[in-house]
């Protein structure tokens, strides 16, 4: 299958490959890290992880529109503000969620799994009552469009970069939360333990709520990136939950390293695979490998050494 | 337990009355086309009681049940499907005697694993084999190591998801989106006339009530306490020195294949197979007809899947848009509120006020204890 590729051909395709899955490894990432906040940290399985993102992307959408009739001059800056906004949204969103539904299931995992299925039932067909069946695109400003020329055959668009730039940015704010600060100190002794941290006077079910909250409002954020890459409808969200799950069970689930690194080596070999197949076999294949590397190493890749 | 060791004298009632409702009141009321669909929505129950011996009892809670029901689908969509394409019925394709969506994908002979289902004796071997080994195989890499409870459920959910894409993906084997339409007839006895879908949904009614003396065996026998006992507390029955993953193993293979039959039921019922019934979105969807039902009762499950999908049809017909805010909040309400479904508010509610009626009956049938009732969900 090599064979009609010149060498420098060879190099460029990866390249490209290469960086397509670098695209997808930020939306991966960006996916991943809520739901890693949430299920790794919390064990609650969030189903509707993907309806909190494709709230965001509807939020971008929303904000871009305003720009675009009531703001011109400062529509290629809108951006900024969409992510804010679309945290804000899916954020507050998953607080509500949480005071409602979820912290009454904390002692049942599997339980939460149906419930917030049922949820995103309920959201998937919100989005379709208030903003049609149909796929909407948002506008991108002029700067984002086009692509850099690194070589004769190689070109990168800016807006994936900009994505990655964006996926960077945010999972060092998550890792100086999480590891850094009074807070992510507090996230990370309630998931240990439970009863200890209450005793020493943490707040636990506030800090499980700002933990929810957290996680699904870096799925708005998620959400709104994904808007520069692809059209949004109620049902997209369904589509990557299952992949986002994979990336963070193989990475192992508590870990952020292990997140980002099965984040990469999944959409990696997904990209590089899908250049010498049809993209559902390449699909197909890669979640044969994820699978059955998580039946040799069920904890994942980076599994969390503690005392059960 | 009075009467017998399998039964006591509520679930052998329960078990009439269904069989009643089953085979004389649904038959004389409904048309026959309602009729078709309760037997669409009984392929479900299939499912269903699955869950209950795997979820219910076992405390594995797979999302993968769609891979069970679409395999058995396809291996008997595939006898039909070849029965459907003679020689004579195919003579305009440019190589007659294969399917016809293989042939508009340029397959000019028909594949080797096709070969087989020329039988009907393998067809109904492979029904219950391939799923059973499947099973087997995803249960053994599993259970073995160990790999349960919320990563079992993600897993399973991979695997329906490849499975999906696999069949789309291939087109030329498979019939892609579309599945396998057009089958006719069973040996030369046609499908597709309304006398034809009476008789089909007799002999589906009869099977669902081999499958539910099975899933009450399993049940009463010394298994099934162990699978409960192994739900509440799998290290200590571990230490008591039951090989735990076996235990598992079983009651996600019989799970598996009661699937499949449902999935075989379905194709010859409703007269196509198609990969929007493997994928993730009706696992889960069989998943919470267990759950409404009574993740505990086998009764509740039939209930719970007859009652959701006609609840489907009715709302979904009249109100396309509310219907899945229903659905939606079905979930969560059972959830919540009655982790047992149906079955539970039977038991703790309606069954103690008879009882109080008819003091000579005794308690209410085992399986819901109290502590089960409480936290709902397996200890994990």
């Amino acid at each position: 299958m090599f064979g009609d590729y010149s060498l420098g051909d060879l190099g460029s395709i990866f390249v490209m490959q290469g960086f397509a899955g670098l695209i997808l490894f930020s939306v991966y990432v960006l996916m991943a890290l809520g739901l890693a906040i949430i299920f790794g940290q919390m064990g609650v399985i969030n189903m509707a992880h993907g309806e909190f993102m494709i709230l965001g992307a509807y939020v971008t959408w929303m904000t871009s529109s305003f720009f675009q009739s009531y703001l011109p001059s400062l529509f290629s800056g809108y951006f900024f503000l969409a992510m804010i906004l679309a945290f804000i949204a899916s954020g507050a969103l998953g607080m509500l969620v949480e005071w409602v539904l979820i912290r009454h299931l904390y002692k049942r995992p599997l339980d939460t799994l149906l419930a917030t299925w049922g949820l995103s039932l309920i959201l998937q067909q919100a989005y379709r009552s208030v903003f049609g069946a149909r796929e909407v695109g948002v506008e991108l400003p002029q700067w984002m469009l086009g692509s850099l020329h690194v070589t004769d055959s190689i070109e990168v668009p800016i807006n994936g970069v900009f994505v990655m730039c964006l996926t960077l940015l945010i999972t060092i704010s998550v890792a100086y939360v999480m590891y850094k600060s009074r807070w992510g100190r507090q996230v990370r002794a309630v998931v240990q333990n439970r009863i200890m941290a209450g005793a020493v006077g943490i707040n636990t079910e506030k800090v499980d709520r700002y933990t929810f909250g957290l996680g699904c409002g870096i799925a708005g954020i998620a959400g709104s990136a994904f808007t520069m890459i692809g059209s949004t409808g109620p049902t997209s969200g369904q589509l990557y939950i299952v992949d986002t799950f994979l990336v963070v069970v193989f990475g192992g689930a508590a870990s952020l390293v292990g997140t980002i690194a099965s984040a990469f080596s999944i959409s990696q070999t997904q990209s590089t695979l899908e250049f010498f197949m049809s993209g559902s076999m390449a699909k197909v294949l890669t979640l044969l490998a994820v699978v059955g590397i998580l039946m040799l190493r069920p904890q994942g890749l980076f599994a969390l050494k503690v005392r059960k | 337990m009075t009467d017998n060791r399998f039964f006591n004298r509520s679930e052998l009632i329960g078990i009439l009355v269904l069989a009643v409702f089953l085979v004389v009141v649904l038959p004389l009321t409904l048309d026959v086309f309602r009729l078709n669909l309760v037997a669409k929505y009984l392929t479900y129950a299939f499912v269903a009681l699955g869950l209950v011996i795997c979820w219910g009892y076992g405390g594995i809670l797979s999302l993968g049940q769609g891979v069970f029901f679409g395999l058995g689908g396809y291996c008997m969509a595939m006898f039909l499907k070849l029965e459907a394409s003679s020689v004579e019925n195919t003579k305009i394709q440019s190589t007659p005697g294969i399917p016809d969506f293989m042939d508009w994908n340029q397959i000019t002979s028909l594949p080797l694993f096709w070969q087989p289902f020329h039988s009907l004796t393998f067809t109904i071997l492979a029904i219950i084999l391939v799923p059973g080994i499947f099973a087997l195989i995803i249960g053994t890499a599993m259970f073995k190591r160990r790999v349960g409870g919320t990563y079992f459920a993600i897993i399973t959910q991979a695997v329906a998801a490849i499975l999906t894409i696999l069949i789309v993906g291939q087109q030329g084997y498979t019939g892609g989106i579309n599945g396998m339409t057009d089958l006719r007839t069973l040996k030369g006895w046609d499908i597709r006339p309304d006398h034809a879908k009476v008789v089909l949904y007799f002999f589906e009614v009869g099977c669902l009530l081999v499958c539910i003396m099975i899933a009450q065996f399993v049940r009463h026998s010394k298994l099934g306490r162990i699978l409960v006992a192994m739900r509440e507390k799998e290290d200590r029955v571990r230490f008591s020195g039951y090989s735990v993953a076996n235990f598992k193993i079983f009651a996600f293979c019989i799970a598996a294949v009661f699937a499949a039959i449902g999935g075989a039921m379905f194709a010859l019922n409703v007269g196509f197979m198609s990969p929007s019934f493997v994928g993730i979105v009706p696992s889960i969807e069989m998943v919470i007809y267990t759950a409404v039902g009574g993740r505990l009762s086998i009764l509740g499950a039939v209930y719970g899947t007859l009652l959701v999908n006609f609840a489907k049809t009715s709302l979904s017909e009249t109100f396309p848009e509310l219907w899945l805010f229903g659905l939606g909040g079905l979930f969560i309400a059972v959830v919540l509120a009655f982790p047992n479904g149906l079955a539970g508010i039977w038991g703790d509610y309606v069954q103690p006020r008879i009882d109080r009626l008819m003091p000579s009956r005794k308690s209410k049938p085992d399986g819901w204890t109290d502590s089960s009732v409480a936290d709902g969900a397996p200890a994990e």
